[in-house]
């Protein structure tokens, strides 16, 4: 693989990733959120299994292809399960800030995080690491999208944006993260996207509707 | 200042002036096709032209000189677009004043007297859609301006015509991130610039909907045809700009030969016949856009530009 083609797969990976991030916020519908999820755990395995290829190293390589297989495919199939129980009218984000000031929040997160990671990318500027601006961009839109979402499932996706962007950022800046610890992160986000699925479920069976609000009262 | 500037600069000028009509009527054409009608033909917006030419000048009582110069300040910013933009050739007359910024400021100027021609009228509806119109604009303009400053990040200047010189010599540059959001930006904007599917809808007069229509409610006869004219040159000139911008293959030199003029006018008008084509087959299966919707598709539109100037200053290498 040639260094430019090496660059114009990391770059297009690392910004369809941001992209994806974007859409989030701007989509209502809960089942695009969860297929603009997906495609963002696509680039993301895109980036270990470039560098993995590009620098012959088959561990790389083997944890692109776990990470695809679950945050591609399964943890989207579990959240599209714990959507598909929700009555067809509460499938929809209900987001406390308008999507108009909310993309123009994005806007500003994203040109914080290419500002506060300036010196990051100074210290060595390689092809990877030029992307990890973008990578923690994602990062505070998964915040900004669990602060402002108050469904359990768009509060899910919140946090699997806050994940894919750290765990972007671990592949971007380092020369490959050590499987053990790849393989623990990945199974931590799995059990949350479970629990999240369950507690959607048990909420719903209480208050009838999957909102986080409606946990106001302690009780025994 | 070559002779063969000049003709260039003049087939360009040419070449908007007579085939925005035939634009309007291309899209309409497309649109009916699509409807199973018959439609009027390509040539009917001419004639729709020719008839309003020929009727009585009527002012609306109460209306002031604003209302009389709009059509006038409307067409010749259009008309300025048309020579300033690089269409036919990259080294046309005007050249040196092809400054997106300069570009940008015309084209607002524009809105700007056809917003106030609105107000002027005293009309409930002339007020409504010129307040909908400034809310459009007021997001239009800057993404337009971000979109194409991403694309001029890396030839380092704001000329169009050298940005079209740069995407010839480097076709890779736009097929980058950059390019890419930039166009999605740039095609978002300049649907709501010409008032189409789904920001506007031309066709219909209904008061709860109607953004540019409303402003021209009061204009009759050749006033309103030089209104109709200028908009038509409006989305001839962005639909063109657009297309340079990012296929810019076919466009004549800085020192055009004859034969050269005449390849950039033959490709101009394929390029853009083929973008109005998709962007009236686009438009039949689509939707209007609520207007309480319409600066959430802008605000993400600027965002997306916003992100091709990010990604434009940090990924090139």
């Amino acid at each position: 693989m040639a260094p430019s083609t090496f660059a114009l797969i990391i770059d297009f990976a690392s910004g369809g990733m941001l992209l994806a991030a974007v859409l989030v916020v701007w989509r209502r519908a809960l089942r695009s959120i969860v297929t603009l999820l997906a495609c963002q755990g696509l680039a993301l395995a895109a980036i270990p299994i470039a560098a993995g290829a590009y620098l012959g190293d088959t561990a790389l390589l083997l944890v692109g292809v776990a990470v695809l297989a679950l945050r591609a495919v399964m943890l989207p199939w579990l959240l599209r399960r714990a959507l598909a129980a929700e009555p067809p009218g509460r499938r929809d984000a209900t987001p406390l800030m308008n999507t108009a000031s909310s993309l123009l929040m994005v806007a500003m997160l994203t040109l914080v995080a290419f500002a506060v990671t300036r010196p990051l990318t100074a210290l060595q500027s390689t092809t990877l690491t030029d992307a990890v601006p973008t990578a923690f961009a994602v990062i505070l839109i998964g915040l900004f999208v669990m602060v402002t979402r108050r469904h359990a499932v768009s509060q899910a996706a919140g946090f699997l944006l806050l994940d894919n962007g750290i765990a972007a950022t671990a592949f971007l800046l380092t020369d490959g993260v050590p499987m053990i610890v790849e393989l623990g992160v990945s199974l931590d986000v799995l059990f949350a996207v479970i629990v999240i699925g369950i507690l959607t479920g048990r909420l719903r069976r209480l208050f009838g509707a999957a909102d986080l609000d409606e946990l106001q009262e302690l009780r025994d | 200042m070559t002779v063969m500037a000049v003709v260039a600069g003049g087939a360009q000028l040419l070449t908007v002036t007579v085939g925005a009509p035939l634009l309007i009527g291309l899209m309409r054409q497309v649109r009916a096709a699509w409807e199973g009608r018959g439609g009027g033909g390509i040539l009917q917006p001419w004639r729709d032209l020719r008839k309003q030419l020929g009727k009585q000048q009527i002012i609306p009582r109460g209306t002031t000189v604003v209302f009389t110069a709009a059509p006038l300040i409307v067409a010749a910013t259009s008309i300025l677009l048309a020579a300033i933009v690089p269409i036919v050739a990259t080294g046309s007359p005007l050249d040196p004043v092809a400054d997106l910024f300069a570009v940008v400021g015309v084209l607002f100027l524009g809105t700007v007297a056809l917003t106030l021609a609105g107000i002027d009228t005293g009309t409930a509806f002339g007020g409504m859609g010129a307040s909908r119109e400034i809310t459009i604009a007021a997001l239009v303009e800057p993404t337009i301006l971000l979109a194409v400053f991403a694309l001029s990040i890396p030839t380092g200047s704001a000329n169009l015509g050298a940005l079209m010189a740069t995407t010839l010599s480097d076709p890779g540059s736009v097929a980058s991130l950059t390019g890419v959001l930039a166009f999605v930006a740039l095609v978002l904007v300049i649907i709501a610039e010409a008032g189409r599917l789904p920001v506007d809808n031309p066709a219909t007069h209904l008061e709860l909907t109607m953004v540019h229509e409303a402003m021209v409610l009061e204009y009759a006869g050749p006033r309103l045809a030089l209104m109709e004219w200028a908009s038509a040159m409006r989305l001839t000139v962005l639909l063109a700009l657009l297309a340079n911008l990012f296929l810019p293959w076919g466009i004549a030199a800085d020192a055009p030969t004859l034969l050269q003029v005449l390849t950039g006018v033959g490709a101009i008008t394929v390029k853009v016949a083929v973008l109005a084509t998709a962007l009236a087959t686009m438009e039949v299966f689509m939707a209007k856009l609520r207007l309480f919707r319409v600066p959430e598709l802008l605000a993400g539109s600027f965002l997306l530009g916003l992100l091709a100037v990010t990604s434009a200053n940090f990924f090139t290498r």
